[in-house]
């Protein structure tokens, strides 16, 4: 058990990302409004692209934009020295797929107000019940 | 990567976001995740990652809070929890 | 209810804490993440596409596919703005109009309107919004320089941090800026609906019909070497100006969806006034 709190304070990073995730998390299940729901959204879309950025960290490396060798090859370009682009090209994906969900979801949230006149979901749920819709 | 900046940035991330999902007024919420976006774009540069510091400031720290404050505009702006 | 979803939420977190003692530790230039594809990426990255930023030479070229169905779904996801929000918008309630002469304010109900070209009445919004003159100018002149900017981080992707997504995005935030400073309806004489309808359907287009001319060259599916012949380059130079192309493209989807969902959620879908 001590070498697993002595681990942990080491790679202290991962834990503190796990943590941001779970506040995402809890504030999807936990929470009464739907906009504080669709902010613990995107609270745990952004954690997960934090995770990934760390996984191609390479200590000692420069930014992924290689010096020009196109026109003369003077060094070889060596990979050790340069951080791993593949997560950042996966995790640009994620960010525009996730602002692209929350406009849908806001666009989602602006129609329930409309129609129930409340953003609670323990009102919304008695309104609905009762089948008042006012347009 | 400067460590003593990570785990300060880190901190304030996770304060930031605490604080996001816990204030009772939506517009704070919304300003607050504009800030806790400017935080992670600053992370994430910090670990060598222009491009995509560059998309989380241009996208969440701009366009997605106006979405927000937007959306809590047409909406109510207090909340009860 | 909440005190189960505390109890859930910090077990999948411890879940996830221990299988994170297995990972290597950060920065580690020998982790399995680095070692397989990536420096294959990096060391041959320039020699087969003539451009420096691997991460745009691995979005636009490598991983083409991917990105050309990321941007049909920023396309669907602004369609699904229209869909939800203007095609069954609510109609006004009441709309307020100032007789520009004189400054008196009418409270118009109901279905009755003023027609908008009339030179006597002007249309104001519901929510008094004070025309400060100060950010309006500063706006005035900043607008221009900012998509001067975001033409620039897209065109210098190739050399630089930048590319088709992020240009798109700042083009979109300088006319979102217009319409925060001065009016929802000035914003709309500028660029029409239908406008950023096509616009959006244009970009998508390039990055598709790009694909299919390299087919018709006799290349594969986006394989951006097949355009030499049409181009007059070498093949090389053919994969670095297919790679622009394509980030012009989504440039232009990603402008025109950002817009429409600022412009259908401010309104609500009336488009009539906004923030």
């Amino acid at each position: 058990m001590q070498d697993v709190i002595r681990h942990i304070a080491a790679e202290y990073n991962y834990s503190l990302y796990v943590i941001l995730m779970m506040i995402g998390l809890w504030a999807m299940i936990a929470k009464n409004n739907l906009v504080k729901k669709i902010a613990g959204m995107s609270i745990f879309q952004t954690a997960i692209i934090l995770f990934y950025i760390s996984i191609g960290y390479k200590k000692g490396a420069t930014i992924p934009i290689v010096e020009h060798v196109f026109q003369g090859a003077d060094h070889a370009v060596r990979a050790v020295e340069y951080m791993n682009p593949l997560p950042h090209v996966l995790m640009l994906t994620a960010i525009v797929v996730s602002v692209s969900t929350l406009g849908v979801a806001l666009a989602l949230v602006i129609k329930v107000y409309q129609a129930y006149g409340t953003l609670e979901e323990d009102e919304l749920r008695e309104r609905m019940r009762d089948g008042t819709v006012q347009k | 990567m400067i460590w003593p900046f990570d785990l300060i940035i880190l901190t304030l991330v996770i304060l930031c976001a605490l604080a996001a999902i816990t204030v009772r007024d939506l517009l704070a919420c919304a300003i607050l995740f504009g800030a806790y976006s400017f935080l992670m774009c600053l992370l994430m540069a910090l670990m060598g990652a222009v491009d995509v510091a560059f998309t989380e400031a241009s996208v969440g720290a701009g366009v997605s809070t106006v979405f927000f404050v937007a959306a809590v505009f047409r909406c109510t702006r207090r909340t009860r929890d | 209810m909440k005190i189960l979803g505390l109890i859930s939420v910090m077990a999948v977190g411890w879940v996830l804490i221990y299988a994170s003692l297995h990972f290597p530790s950060l920065g580690d230039p020998a982790s399995p993440a680095n070692t397989h594809v990536s420096p294959r990426y990096l060391e041959m990255g320039e020699e087969e596409t003539a451009v420096p930023n691997i991460v745009t030479a691995v979005l636009a070229d490598y991983r083409g596919y991917d990105t050309m169905f990321e941007t049909s779904v920023i396309f669907a996801a602004g369609a699904a703005c229209v869909i939800l929000l203007r095609i069954f918008a609510s109609r006004p309630r009441e709309r307020y109009y100032r007789h520009v002469l004189t400054g008196v304010t009418l409270h118009v109900l109901g279905d009755r309107k003023i027609p908008e070209d009339s030179d006597a009445f002007e249309r104001i919004d519901r929510l008094w919004v004070p025309r400060d003159r100060i950010i309006r100018t500063v706006c005035r002149f900043l607008i221009p320089f900012i998509q001067i900017f975001a033409l620039y981080v897209v065109a210098h992707g190739h050399h630089s941090p930048g590319g088709g997504f992020q240009g798109g995005v700042i083009l979109g935030a300088s006319v979102i800026l217009m319409a925060i400073t001065t009016n929802l309806r000035t914003s709309l004489e500028r660029i029409g609906e239908k406008t950023v309808a096509l616009l959006a359907a244009l970009g998508i287009l390039i990055y598709a019909g790009t694909g299919a001319l390299c087919l018709f060259f006799g290349g594969n599916y986006l394989d951006y070497g097949a355009l030499a012949g049409l181009l007059h380059v070498q093949p090389v130079a053919a994969r670095s100006l297919g790679i622009l192309i394509v980030e012009i493209g989504v440039a232009i989807t990603v402008m025109a969806t950002m817009i429409a969902i600022y412009r259908n959620i401010a309104s609500a879908g009336r488009m009539d006034e906004g923030l």
